[in-house]
C-alpha cells in the first residue's frame, strides 16, 4: 500500500525504512488525522494519509432533515469556521428557494462570519506555533483573543461552538442591543492581539529558519491539486471568492487580498495573519454600514418547501473554497447535499509536499494546511 | 568539616546532596510552571496549597504511586535501567560541585574534568531508553538524543577547557578563587556564549528540545515510561539544569567570590551563588516559553559549523595569549570580537536558511 510510490534513494549501509504511524492520536494531527510515514532516518520517503476516523455521514444525515434542521450539521462539519459553513448552506437554500434575506441580516451574517474567520485563524496560529515547538505560548496568546470573539458569539447565539444561528432567509433572532459597541471592542482587542502574535512568531528567527522555503508550491501545482484559500493565495495567486465572485454583500467592502510569493509554509502563515487584519477591516466597515430593520425575510412558512432544482454555492471559508451542492426534488428535505470541503482537497497535496522533507518538517507542513477533520471526513 | 572521620563526613555531605537535589527538583518544577504560566498569561498551578505551592508535592506523590508500566515487547533490562543511567551521572557530577568555598562533598583536583566525564554517560541512558522501549517514536527520539547530546558535548567541553586554560586549573574552587576581582566572562565572552548554548542543548530544552519534541516524537525516549521511571528522567533534566547553571556561574560569573570577595561569610556566599544560578535557570525557562524548536539538521549544522570552530578559536586565542604572556585585556578584546563574529554568523545562518527560494515543480507530482 504505502511502498508503491517509494522515491528511490541510494543506500550505502544496509538499512531499512521504518513506517512510523503518526496519528490518529498524536499531538500534531489536529484531531484524528492519521498519516503513515515511511522514514529513512529522519527523512520522509513516503507518506500515506488515512482519513475517515471522524466520518459521521453529515451529508446523508442532512438529507433526512428539514432544511432548517440541517444547519446544525454544517456547524459540526466545519467546527472552527462554523458561521462560514452555515453561511454557505443558507445561501444555497435561499438561492434554490428564491428567498432574499433582508439587509440587516446580511450585515449580521458578514460581521459574524468575518469574526469567525479570525477565530479560526487564531486557532491556526496557536496550533501552528505548538507544531513548531513553542511551548503553548502561541496557543495562549491566540486563545486570549479567540475567547473574546467567542464571548461575543455566545452573547449573540447562546452557544460557544455549534451556533446554528443563520437561517434560510435571515438569522434566528436579532443581535443584542449593545452588539455594535461590543463588536468594536472585540475588533480593538483582536487587533492588539494580532500585533502580539506578530511579535512572538512572525519575526521569530527560529520560525523563519524552520518555515521559509519549506515545501514551496507553484501556482500551477496549486491549481492542479485543487488548493484553495490561504494555501492558494500563498503561492501568489490573488484569488479570493469574496472578491472574485462576490456573494452576499461582499462587493460593498474594501479589503485587500494578502498573497504570498513562494507558496511555502511561512507564506501560508503570513497570508493567514494578513487575512485576520483584513477580516477586521471588513467587520469594521460592516459595523459602520449596518442598518436597522427586519432580520428575517417575509412570508416564510413554518416548513420550508424548496422547489425542484439544483444549485452549487461556494464561499470563502478560513480554509478555502467551501462549496454546497444542493439538489431538491421538491418537498421539505434536500434530495442530495454534497459538501466540497477545502481541507479535504488540500490534503491531496500533503504527500507530494512532504516527501523528501524531514519528519519535523512534515509536522509543520501538515500544520500549515490548517485541517479541520470534521470537514475532511464529514 | 561536618565530622572528624572523613568517611562519616563524606557520607553526611552525600546525604545532603541526595536530599537537596530532589528537593530542588520539586521546587524548580513549581517555579517553572509558574514562570511559564506568567509568560503565557495564565496563573499556573493554583489549586493545591496556597498559590499552588504544594502542586509539585502532589505530583511527586502521584508519580511515586503510579503503576510502573513496561511494554510487553520492551527489552527488559535496557528499558528498566535506562532511567538510572540517565540520573546517576547528574548526581555524581554534584559530588564535586562546590556551592561555596566550603560547601561541597569532595573538592577534586580534577573536578571539572570529572563533571564533564560523568555527565557524558547520560547519553547512553537516552539511547538505551530509545532502543529498549520498542517504540518507533522512542527510537527516533533516541537517535536524535544521541546525535544532539554527543555533538554538543564537544563545544561544551571546549568552552570549559578554555576556562581551565585561562584559570590554570581544573579544580573548581581554585578556578573561582581566581575570579576575585574580575569574573572570567569578561576575559572569555566567547567561551561563555558557547557554554550557554551548548549547555542549553545538553539540557534538551527549547529551542533544542528535539529529542523529546512533543509535537513530533511525543516525548521521544520518554514516551513509554510512566511513574517513578518517568520522574527519574524528569529529575535528571531539572537537576542537569541546576548543574549547568551552577557551573556557568562558577566558571564565568565568579561563583561565590565575585563581586563580594572571599571575606564575606558563608551565608552571603550561598546567597550570591543562589542569585547567579537562579538567573541562569530563569533565562532557560524564559527561552522555553518563547522559542520554537529547531530542526535536527539545522541544529547539527549550527554545532559543527559555528560552535565548534569558534570553540577551537577560543582555545587558540587563549593558547596564543598565554604562551606569549600578553596582558589579559588582549584576551578579552580578541574573545569579544570572536563572540561578535559568532553572533553575526549565527544571525546570518538563520537568515540564509530563510533566503527566498523559487517555487519548484514538485518531484512527486511527476513520479507516477
Amino acid at each position: 500500500m504505502a511502498t508503491e510510490y517509494r522515491v528511490p534513494h541510494e543506500k550505502e549501509l544496509e538499512t531499512i525504512d521504518v513506517n512510523v504511524n503518526v496519528g490518529p492520536q498524536h499531538p500534531a494531527t489536529h484531531g484524528v488525522f492519521r498519516m503513515i510515514l515511511t522514514v529513512d532516518g529522519e527523512q520522509v520517503v513516503d507518506l500515506y494519509p488515512v482519513i475517515g476516523y471522524m466520518h459521521r455521514g453529515a451529508e446523508k444525515l442532512s438529507e433526512n432533515c428539514d432544511y432548517r434542521q440541517a444547519i446544525g450539521y454544517q456547524d459540526r462539519t466545519e467546527y472552527l469556521g462554523q458561521f462560514n459553513a452555515e453561511f454557505c448552506y443558507v445561501q444555497a437554500v435561499e438561492k434554490l428557494a428564491g428567498i432574499q434575506p433582508p439587509e440587516r441580516a446580511e450585515y449580521i451574517r458578514v460581521i459574524l462570519t468575518e469574526l469567525n474567520r479570525i477565530a479560526s485563524h487564531q486557532m491556526f496560529v496557536g496550533a501552528f506555533g505548538t507544531d513548531i515547538g513553542l511551548f503553548g505560548t502561541s496557543f495562549m496568546y491566540s486563545f486570549r483573543d479567540r475567547e473574546v470573539i467567542q464571548d461575543l458569539f455566545e452573547a449573540v447565539t447562546g452557544e460557544r461552538m455549534m451556533y446554528a444561528y443563520f437561517r434560510p432567509g435571515g438569522v434566528a433572532w436579532d443581535v443584542p442591543e449593545d452588539f455594535r459597541e461590543r463588536c468594536r471592542e472585540v475588533v480593538a482587542v483582536v487587533r492588539r492581539g494580532i500585533d502580539d502574535i506578530d511579535g512572538l512568531m512572525t519575526e521569530n528567527d527560529v520560525i523563519i529558519a524552520r518555515c521559509r522555503g519549506l515545501s514551496p508550491v507553484t501556482p500551477e501545482d496549486a491549481i492542479n491539486w485543487g488548493l484553495t484559500g490561504p494555501m492558494l493565495r500563498a503561492t501568489g495567486l490573488k484569488h479570493d471568492l469574496r472578491r472574485a465572485e462576490p456573494y452576499s454583500i461582499y462587493d460593498r467592502f474594501e479589503f485587500d487580498i494578502p498573497t504570498g510569493t513562494q507558496g511555502d509554509v511561512y507564506d501560508r502563515y503570513l497570508v493567514r495573519v494578513g487575512e485576520m487584519r483584513q477580516s477586521l477591516r471588513i467587520a469594521e466597515q460592516a459595523l459602520e454600514q449596518m442598518p436597522e430593520g427586519p432580520i428575517m425575510a417575509e412570508g416564510l412558512k413554518r416548513t420550508l418547501r424548496v422547489p425542484e432544482g439544483e444549485v452549487y454555492v461556494r464561499n470563502e471559508t478560513p480554509r478555502g473554497e467551501y462549496g454546497i451542492y444542493l439538489v431538491s426534488k421538491g418537498g421539505d428535505k434536500p434530495y442530495r447535499l454534497k459538501i466540497r470541503s477545502p481541507a479535504f482537497c488540500s490534503l491531496s497535496a500533503l504527500k507530494a509536499m512532504s516527501v523528501g522533507t524531514y519528519v519535523a518538517d512534515t509536522i509543520i507542513n501538515l500544520g500549515s494546511f490548517d485541517i479541520v477533520l470534521g470537514e475532511v471526513d464529514r | 568539616m561536618i565530622a572528624d572521620n572523613p568517611w562519616v563526613d563524606g557520607l553526611a555531605r552525600m546525604g545532603i546532596i541526595a536530599v537537596a537535589i530532589p528537593l530542588a527538583v520539586i521546587v524548580l518544577t513549581y517555579v517553572e510552571r509558574k514562570v511559564l504560566g506568567r509568560l503565557q498569561m495564565r496563573l499556573g498551578p493554583m489549586r493545591v496549597g496556597p498559590y499552588g505551592t504544594l502542586q509539585s508535592v502532589a505530583d511527586t506523590i502521584k508519580l511515586l504511586t503510579k503503576e510502573d508500566l513496561r511494554p510487553q515487547t520492551a527489552d527488559r533490562w535496557t528499558f528498566e535501567l535506562a532511567p538510572f543511567v540517565v540520573v546517576m551521572p547528574v548526581f555524581l557530577a554534584f559530588v564535586t560541585l562546590p556551592f561555596t568555598a566550603d560547601l561541597f562533598v569532595r573538592n577534586l583536583e580534577l573536578g571539572l574534568f570529572f563533571i564533564v566525564a560523568v555527565s557524558g554517560v547520560s547519553i547512553v541512558g537516552f539511547v538505551m531508553a530509545g532502543w529498549g522501549s520498542d517504540n518507533k517514536y522512542a527510537l527516533l527520539g533516541g537517535a536524535r538524543a544521541a546525535a544532539q547530546l554527543i555533538s554538543y558535548e564537544i563545544p561544551l567541553v571546549m568552552a570549559v577547557l578554555a576556562v581551565a586554560m585561562f584559570g590554570q586549573s581544573l579544580n573548581l574552587v581554585e578556578l573561582v578563587e581566581g575570579q576575585g576581582r574580575v569574573p572570567f566572562v569578561v576575559w572569555q565572552p566567547l567561551a561563555f556564549l558557547i557554554f550557554l548554548v551548548a549547555g542549553l542543548a545538553e539540557l534538551y530544552r527549547q529551542p533544542f528540545d528535539i529529542p523529546v519534541a512533543e509535537s513530533e516524537v511525543v516525548g521521544g525516549p520518554l514516551v513509554e515510561y510512566s511513574g517513578i521511571r518517568w520522574s527519574m528522567f524528569q529529575m535528571a533534566e531539572v537537576a542537569n539544569m541546576v548543574l549547568i547553571s551552577v557551573l556557568a556561574s562558577l566558571l564565568f560569573l565568579g561563583g561565590w567570590n565575585w563581586p563580594l570577595g572571599e571575606e564575606v561569610g558563608a551565608g552571603l556566599q550561598v546567597v550570591l551563588i543562589f542569585v547567579k544560578t537562579s538567573m541562569f535557570i530563569l533565562v532557560f525557562m524564559w527561552l522555553r516559553g518563547t522559542l520554537p524548536r529547531l530542526r535536527i539538521d539545522q541544529m547539527m549544522a549550527f554545532c559543527w559549523q559555528v560552535l565548534l570552530p569558534f570553540a577551537f578559536l577560543q582555545i587558540i586565542i587563549n593558547g596564543w595569549v598565554l604562551v606569549y604572556g600578553w596582558p589579559d585585556w588582549v584576551l578579552g578584546v580578541l574573545s569579544g570580537m570572536a563572540a561578535l563574529a559568532a553572533g553575526y554568523l549565527t544571525y546570518r545562518m538563520a537568515w540564509r536558511a530563510a533566503e527566498p527560494v523559487l517555487p519548484r515543480l514538485h518531484r512527486v507530482g511527476s513520479v507516477p
